[in-house]
């Protein structure tokens, strides 16, 4: 290969996170020309490589080489890198809501002289850039007035007026619908005859082997290997064997479940989007959960699992919900977290920092706050009951902390994690749903959480567990539905489920055959 | 008030000195706030050769400064919520004005009236409380048109007039002091000194059946000679402000009105669920939310309690005056937010506490009297109370960035 063929080489690329290896003498290389996607489960280390690549983490954050157009790159911000053509377009996009198209086309990058803006040549402008990306819009729309889809292209145009060599999209169609999504592709293939290089991140693998030159995978923060369009080499199959392959013993608990009768059912569950009300989140779910038994939702980024769990905890997500839900049979209407509660549900969120932590509290207020009514009489708290019961989980589960008066905000991830855990089972619900517990966490509180959430299920309660991580889902649940699109499109018990079949489900589009599980 | 049955102090166990450590560092802030309190005390004792704790001027310090304090109570609540309330001065005027034209144009029964009024002040809040918690206009927008137009309504219920002259029944409110039922022709007030050895009985007994009950759950408690001088040293300061009131006309109603005011909040927002219900949406609206408090319930009813303790000091502070003016309650919520900030309140919410804004607050207090005193004109105080505030939470946020 002619070494000007090559745009970019990212040579051993290492990024390490406090105690975790995020990318591990990772190689990457893309041609002049091509659309290159980028592949690989959540965590993998698609973004890190690209937010290394872009220079949001500077030269010296990380180890390695960045070759781009024949040079070494050290990049101490993201300034740096966009001056040289690489243009990164995150996922949660970065426009400003109540600033025209025209003067987010131009953010950072105004059309001035001594500080004053010739809006004439900004307009005129905007208006070329919005004509290549094909969005008839005014530049001087604002940007809060057009969909997700337009303001995907305002991005892209953006990207163009500073003259991008290299493209960067993170899961660019993950918020979109099908034609937008189509646009969109179709605008990249136009981009690359006009020579614009691509990298597209995207869990839509069908899109993935449609647009792309080459394939590049990523696992646990190394490459897999990279998959060459025209040698026929870049096929579904071999995408999702290369995202999921490893060696899955060892890392899970071994526990024989005991399971009961259904205690949770869910029918015909729809919702829609709190802000954009005319896009449905959740199309039609039906699922049911057993006594002891620890059932798995997969799914990729955006799958609606989150939204799914959290309209169910008393409409705590979305708009114009619909649908039943049954507990021993007896049917529950419940409208806030509270009646949620009572019901003998809990959620124990996604985003720990986010929904779930009082940072600035001490570990006992942590544990005891969705209990305080059980924990108090007549209004007036139990101090004492409380410390009692919060000194009790931390033996119970092990959480590191000096004491039970320690601020949680100074706990590790995993620690604050058992927290969260002990906040749930102090409430002593009967079902719980545990979204992605086990995220950004190390691999031995991993496996305590583990053994944790099989003696839950042991105590015969019924366990949802939301996770992105499929060898998780595979290694400790016992029934698995796989959601794509706020569909449940397949259901899979553990004994016939591998990587390869859930990832089907996961990135399918048609609603699965439900097989009956008897 | 000792915080002496949650986090203060534990001396047995290597595990337990740790966590000593942490829980001081945490209440620095308050005792440092305290510490400043009393050098702030003795320079201006110093420097005005004792007239600043003499009984009459302590007394007058309490007189001045309840309403302000009353209104911190609230707005502590309110901060700690992560939220404001601007509209209180107004709301105190407003309410006041009503009182005036209750009792004073219409003759109505001033226990009656003060009721009516307090009622008023919570409807006040409960209409502004709707608009932040249930529609989510934010509190800042909400209390700034509360502002205006409890201002204006002010001016329209009094006419444009100051109505003055209360019933001595209402004046008393503010300006009368418990009877002294043993007033046997002492120099001294002998109730007061009895009601002091009371508070300080009932605090002791509190402390020790609180010890006893931690020895039981097997919690570490502070040894017996640390404790006695604890206990001690808290009657001490009880006995000797029992004794300069004493000195003076006893302890004034207000005072009484105040205490007990911080005693139930003290008590509410650290004993009891509601308290935690604040503390936990000002920490994290969201978790709080999802572990089941009714967040918006608690936001509501925590802006009518605001609205009622503006009320009440409208009332007090009429009462004082013995008039109802149009421009009463001036700079009145700017007084009460300062005295949360200096006493460690947080204006991202989630922390602060009722002893912290009634310590802020009397550091405010202090200050004003004892420049006063000096003579420092009004304008000088109204710049160094700017600049006390603006360095008490310096100092704060200087402190947060070098523990993180």
């Amino acid at each position: 290969m002619n070494v000007s063929d090559v745009i970019l080489e990212m040579k051993d690329i290492t990024k390490q996170f406090a105690s975790v290896k995020a990318l591990d003498k990772v190689n990457f290389k893309v041609k002049r020309g091509e659309i290159h996607a980028l592949c690989g489960e959540n965590g993998a280390g698609k973004s890190t490589l690209m937010k290394v690549l872009s220079g949001v983490y500077p030269f010296g954050d990380y180890e390695g080489d960045i070759v781009f157009e024949d040079g070494v790159c050290q990049f101490k911000n993201i300034r740096q890198s966009e001056d040289l053509g690489i243009v990164i377009i995150h996922q949660e996009l970065a426009l400003i809501p109540h600033l025209s198209i025209a003067e987010n086309i131009f953010l950072g990058n105004e059309q001035e002289k001594n500080g004053i803006i010739n809006w004439n040549e900004t307009l005129a402008e905007a208006k070329k850039y919005l004509e290549m990306v094909g969005l008839s819009e005014s530049p001087e729309t604002l940007i809060t007035d057009i969909g997700v889809g337009k303001q995907q292209l305002v991005e892209i145009a953006k990207a163009i007026a500073k003259k991008v060599k290299l493209l960067i999209l993170d899961e660019p169609t993950a918020a979109l619908n099908e034609d937008d999504s189509e646009n969109l592709l179709n605008l990249l293939l136009t981009f690359k005859e006009q020579g614009i290089t691509s990298i597209i991140i995207s869990h839509k693998l069908n899109e993935v082997t449609a647009v792309s030159d080459s394939i590049t995978i990523l696992r646990d923060g190394q490459t897999i290997e990279t998959l060459d369009k025209a040698k026929g080499e870049a096929t579904e199959e071999r995408i999702i064997k290369g995202m999921v392959g490893r060696d899955l013993s060892q890392r899970f608990p071994e526990r024989e479940p005991n399971i009961g009768e259904v205690i949770f059912e869910v029918k015909n569950w729809n919702a829609y989007h709190p802000l954009h009300k005319d896009r449905k989140i959740l199309d039609d779910i039906n699922f049911h959960i057993r006594k002891g038994e620890i059932v798995g939702i997969a799914g990729l980024m955006g799958a609606g699992r989150t939204e799914l769990a959290m309209s169910i905890f008393g409409k705590s997500y979305g708009a114009k919900i619909s649908g039943e839900m049954f507990k021993d049979g007896k049917e529950l209407r419940l409208n806030h977290a509270t009646d949620a509660i009572e019901a003998g549900l809990a959620y124990v969120s996604e985003d720990r920092k986010g929904n779930g932590l009082l940072l600035e509290e001490t570990v006992m207020r942590n544990i005891s706050l969705a209990s305080l009514g059980k924990l108090s009489s007549n209004g007036v708290m139990n101090e004492y009951e409380e410390a009692k019961e919060a000194e009790d989980y931390r033996k119970k589960l092990n959480i590191k902390t000096p004491s039970i008066w320690q601020l949680v905000g100074n706990l590790s991830g995993g620690n604050q994690q058992k927290v969260v855990l002990s906040k749930w089972m102090l409430s002593e619900p009967d079902i719980l749903f545990l979204d992605e517990p086990t995220r950004g966490i190390d691999v031995g509180s991993k496996y305590e959480i583990y053994t944790i959430i099989q003696e839950l299920a042991a105590m015969g309660k019924g366990i949802c567990m939301i996770s992105s991580e499929l060898p998780e889902i595979l290694g400790i649940c016992h029934r698995i539905y796989a959601m794509n699109e706020g569909r449940i499109t397949g259901e899979v018990l553990q004994k016939d489920a591998t990587g390869e079949i859930m990832m089907g489900y996961m990135t399918s589009h048609v609603e699965g055959e439900i097989k009956n599980e008897k | 008030m000792k915080n002496s049955v949650t986090t203060d102090e534990k001396q047995n166990g290597t595990d337990e000195q740790n966590v000593k450590g942490l829980a001081i560092l945490g209440n620095m802030k308050q005792y440092s706030m305290v510490l400043f309190l009393v050098i702030v005390g003795a320079f201006f004792q110093f420097l005005t050769n004792g007239t600043f704790l003499r009984p009459l001027n302590v007394t007058n310090v309490i007189l001045q400064n309840s309403h302000i304090l009353i209104l911190a109570i609230g707005m502590l609540m309110v901060i700690v919520l992560g939220h404001i309330d601007l509209s209180v001065g107004s709301v105190a005027a407003f309410v006041g004005a009503v009182a005036a034209i209750l009792i004073i144009n219409n003759g109505m029964n001033p226990f009656l009236a003060i009721l009516l009024c307090l009622m008023l002040g919570g409807v006040i809040g409960a209409w502004q409380g709707f608009w932040i918690a249930y529609v989510k206009v934010p509190a800042f927008i909400v209390t700034l048109a509360g502002m205006l137009v409890f201002r204006g309504l002010t001016i329209v219920v009094l006419g444009g007039r100051t109505i003055a002259s209360f019933p001595d029944m209402f004046r008393s409110l503010s300006s009368g002091f418990i009877p002294d039922v043993f007033g046997g022709g002492t120099e001294l007030h002998v109730t007061t000194l009895l009601v002091g050895a009371l508070f300080s009985l009932v605090i002791a007994i509190i402390l020790v059946l609180a010890r006893k009950k931690r020895i039981s759950y097997s919690f570490s408690v502070p040894s017996m000679p640390v404790f006695i001088v604890q206990l001690v040293a808290i009657a001490a300061i009880v006995m000797a402000f029992s004794y300069t009131l004493a000195s003076h006309a006893g302890i004034p109603n207000v005072l009484f009105i105040l205490v007990s005011l911080i005693v139930i909040y003290y008590f509410a927002t650290t004993k009891m669920k509601a308290g935690r219900y604040l503390y936990a949406i000002g920490g994290n609206e969201k978790a709080a939310q999802l572990s089941g408090i009714k967040t918006q319930k608690v936001v509501f009813w925590t802006f009518v309690n605001m609205g009622m303790l503006a009320g009440l000091s409208g009332l007090i502070f009429s009462a004082r005056l013995n008039a109802s003016t149009a421009a009463a309650g001036d700079l009145f919520e700017l007084n009460a937010i300062a005295a949360c900030f200096i006493g460690g309140a947080s204006s991202s919410g989630g922390v602060g506490k009722v002893m912290g804004a009634i310590v802020g607050g009397l550091v405010m207090a202090i200050i004003n009297n004892g420049m006063s005193l000096l003579g420092v004109g009004i304008d000088w105080q109204q710049a160094i109370m700017g600049l006390v505030l603006l360095s008490a939470v310096a100092v704060d946020v200087y402190n947060k960035k070098s523990a993180a």
